[in-house]
């Protein structure tokens, strides 16, 4: 380690919940390793345990600002487990189910059009002053316009469907406290269209640009890779509920359908001593070559087919560029991202004709049990929320394994393969340069926001640092 | 009537990140004619759109460094804002900007920043004196908006 010298990406948030990026040269400035560095929450497993099990949907949603509809959904589906098992009334699976759809349809959207569209728009080595969401607005305003109001979309179905945007109490151990009126449904359908055509069109851009630039865009941080996700007992792309598949880098079966309830027989965590965050990976192949990717091109991975005919067909044009195999390729989350958009769309549409979405039977009860699981599909992959619950109500243990946890191994892999590929023999950190690493992690969406939002946040900085810990280079942005 | 619009956010389970979001509820209490109250875990684009609706907008947030109780600063849009490297968090001098890109409108827009103390553990309580500054703030803005007096950060 004495002769490697450090380049240091480093956002800097108010408290914490910070990633670093940390890219060790050699004394001839070629990358030896690439670490991203992410402080994951820290204590919510024991800031949770004594707490009545029926406050967990609501309290978890305090654990992220970007995506408490996951946490709350997959600790509802949880507590499930405690009061009824995991079969509700139509209405409160249905209900669930919008909920969750729109989340993703705004999810995805924020993404794409947020911190995306730019670099696709303008390239990577744009001015970074024009290179985000105001340039988009102004060189393409109706774009930037149909990524705020997508957003807008999927938040409200949240409202309609949580009860309420933030801190939303919609999902309760065994069902939901309330059904969509009439008056909430006609409000959501009349825009339906205009989203259906919206959500074509993001669709259209993701794909024509990854299909134009396949030949840069194919090793960029790319590298092949274990794929997982839920998905339906059919093989359908299942967001909301399914077991457990897991597929190598060639599509074969690592292992599929496996209960809910036996995740960790399958999948188990490494801690490392550099990171705050675990290190989950598939226990048979062990945690030099179990790790896997999640998230919507792992999921259109995995599956055997799509429920809604568009996305079906979208997804069909996607596994035709790797020939029907798994597409290994980074920056094909984009794509996969966009078909999910629509896949949502589709999903929404067809809830919203379901009349069982106005039923008033909304909660079951059956027989108290002490433990509950549940996984969902988040936008940005797979959640795990695992809980056991005493005989006085109260949660005693709690186990959390969240996308982006999943997602480290392969973000570090994506970043050593981009810092290989473009930052050897070069002892400055560079505009361009450190936009390739981002753009490499910004591909798989991360959550490093677990943390607290105020005023007062620092930039984006970058260093370049040698082995005795004097500056080289160093760059902000923000 | 002029419209204004104000937007309280933070976390409300990490201690004084929950500033904004508590004073947004008991703004929202009061009710008063031509204010929207709004609250989020942070500020995102679609914001912008309601932004664009007001013809002033308070966005009120835990401050971490300002002198306390409150600042109160007018503010301008600004691109600069927007992170670009994983957060869907956006700055509201960004939102501002978006909002006229986007939309065409420019309100007049303030930040309120309510000094917090305590922001690294979880928890959904504030500390005593946040809960202090959060009051002082109040009774700063509550008269303003109830009367719909111009705001000005030279009355601070």
């Amino acid at each position: 380690m004495a002769d490697l010298k450090k380049i240091t990406i480093e956002p800097v948030t108010r408290v914490e919940g910070h990633g670093k990026v940390t890219i060790l040269l050699d004394e001839n400035n070629k990358v030896k390793q690439a670490r991203l560095h992410i402080v994951e929450f820290r204590g919510f497993e024991r800031f949770i345990q004594g707490r009545p099990f029926w406050e967990a949907p609501v309290a978890v949603q305090r654990l992220c600002g970007i995506c408490p509809v996951s946490h709350h959904l997959a600790a509802a589906k949880a507590m499930d487990w405690i009061v009824s098992g995991e079969n509700l009334t139509p209405t409160a699976e249905k209900m669930r189910r919008l909920m969750h759809y729109g989340q993703t349809y705004q999810s995805h959207a924020l993404h794409f059009f947020h911190l995306v569209s730019p670099d696709l728009l303008f390239g990577f080595d744009a001015d970074p002053a024009i290179r985000n969401v105001i340039g988009v607005a102004q060189k393409f305003p109706e774009l930037a316009v149909q990524g705020v109001m997508m957003r807008k979309y999927g938040q409200e179905i949240i409202k309609a469907t949580a009860g309420k945007k933030i801190h939303g109490t919609g999902a309760i151990p065994g069902g939901i406290n309330k059904n969509l009126s009439l008056a909430e449904r006609d409000g959501f359908l009349a825009d339906l269209d205009q989203h259906m055509e919206w959500a074509r069109g993001s669709l259209k851009i993701a794909k024509d640009y990854t299909v134009e630039h396949l030949e840069t865009l194919a090793p960029f941080g790319s590298f092949d890779s274990n794929h997982l996700s839920i998905v339906r007992e059919d093989g359908a792309m299942d967001l909301y509920n399914g077991k457990l598949r897991a597929i190598d880098k060639d599509g074969n079966k690592i292992f599929d359908m496996v209960d809910n309830f036996k995740y960790h027989e399958t999948i188990a965590e490494e801690v490392r001593d550099w990171s705050y965050m675990k290190f989950p990976f598939i226990r048979s192949l062990g945690p030099q070559d179990g790790w896997y990717r999640v998230g919507p091109l792992a999921r259109i991975n995995t599956c055997d087919f799509i429920d809604t005919p568009e996305a079906e067909a979208a997804r069909k044009e996607f596994m035709a560029v790797t020939a029907g195999k798994p597409n290994n390729i980074t920056m094909a989350y984009h794509w996969a991202r966009m078909i999910e958009l629509l896949h949502a769309a589709e999903k929404i549409k067809e809830l919203l004709h379901d009349p069982d979405l106005q039923g008033t039977d909304l909660v079951v009860r059956g027989d108290r049990r002490e433990e509950g699981i549940g996984i969902i599909e988040a936008p940005r992959g797979t959640l795990f929320h695992h809980y056991k619950v005493n005989e006085d109500d109260q949660i005693t243990m709690c186990n959390l394994i969240v996308s982006t946890t999943s997602n480290n191994e392969p973000m570090n892999r994506a970043v050593q393969k981009v810092a290989e590929d473009h930052i050897s023999g070069i002892p400055e950190v560079t505009e361009g340069l450190l936009n390739r690493v981002e753009v490499a992690i910004r591909a798989y969406d991360p959550c490093l926001s677990c943390a607290t939002h105020a005023m007062g946040q620092m930039p984006l900085s970058v260093k370049l640092v040698d082995a005795d810990g004097n500056v080289l280079s160093e760059r902000s942005k923000g | 009537m002029p419209t204004t619009l104000v937007i309280g956010y933070g976390n409300p389970g990490r201690l004084d990140d929950g500033l904004g979001p508590a004073l947004a509820d008991r703004l929202e209490a009061l009710g008063i004619p031509g204010v929207t109250v709004d609250s989020d875990y942070q500020l995102t684009v679609e914001d912008a759109a309601a932004v664009a609706q007001h013809d002033v907008v308070v966005f009120a947030d835990a401050h971490v460094s300002c002198d306390p109780p409150f600042s109160f600063t007018r503010m301008e849009p600004d691109p600069g804002g927007i992170l670009s490297f994983s957060s869907h968090h956006a700055e509201p001098e960004a939102v501002l900007a978006l909002a006229k890109e986007a939309f065409g409108k420019t309100p007049a827009a303030f930040a309120l920043g309510i000094r917090g103390y305590e922001f690294n553990e979880f928890g959904e309580q504030l500390s005593e004196s946040a809960r202090r500054n959060l009051d002082a703030a109040l009774e700063f803005l509550v008269p303003r908006l109830q009367n719909q007096l111009i705001l000005s950060e030279e009355e601070v």
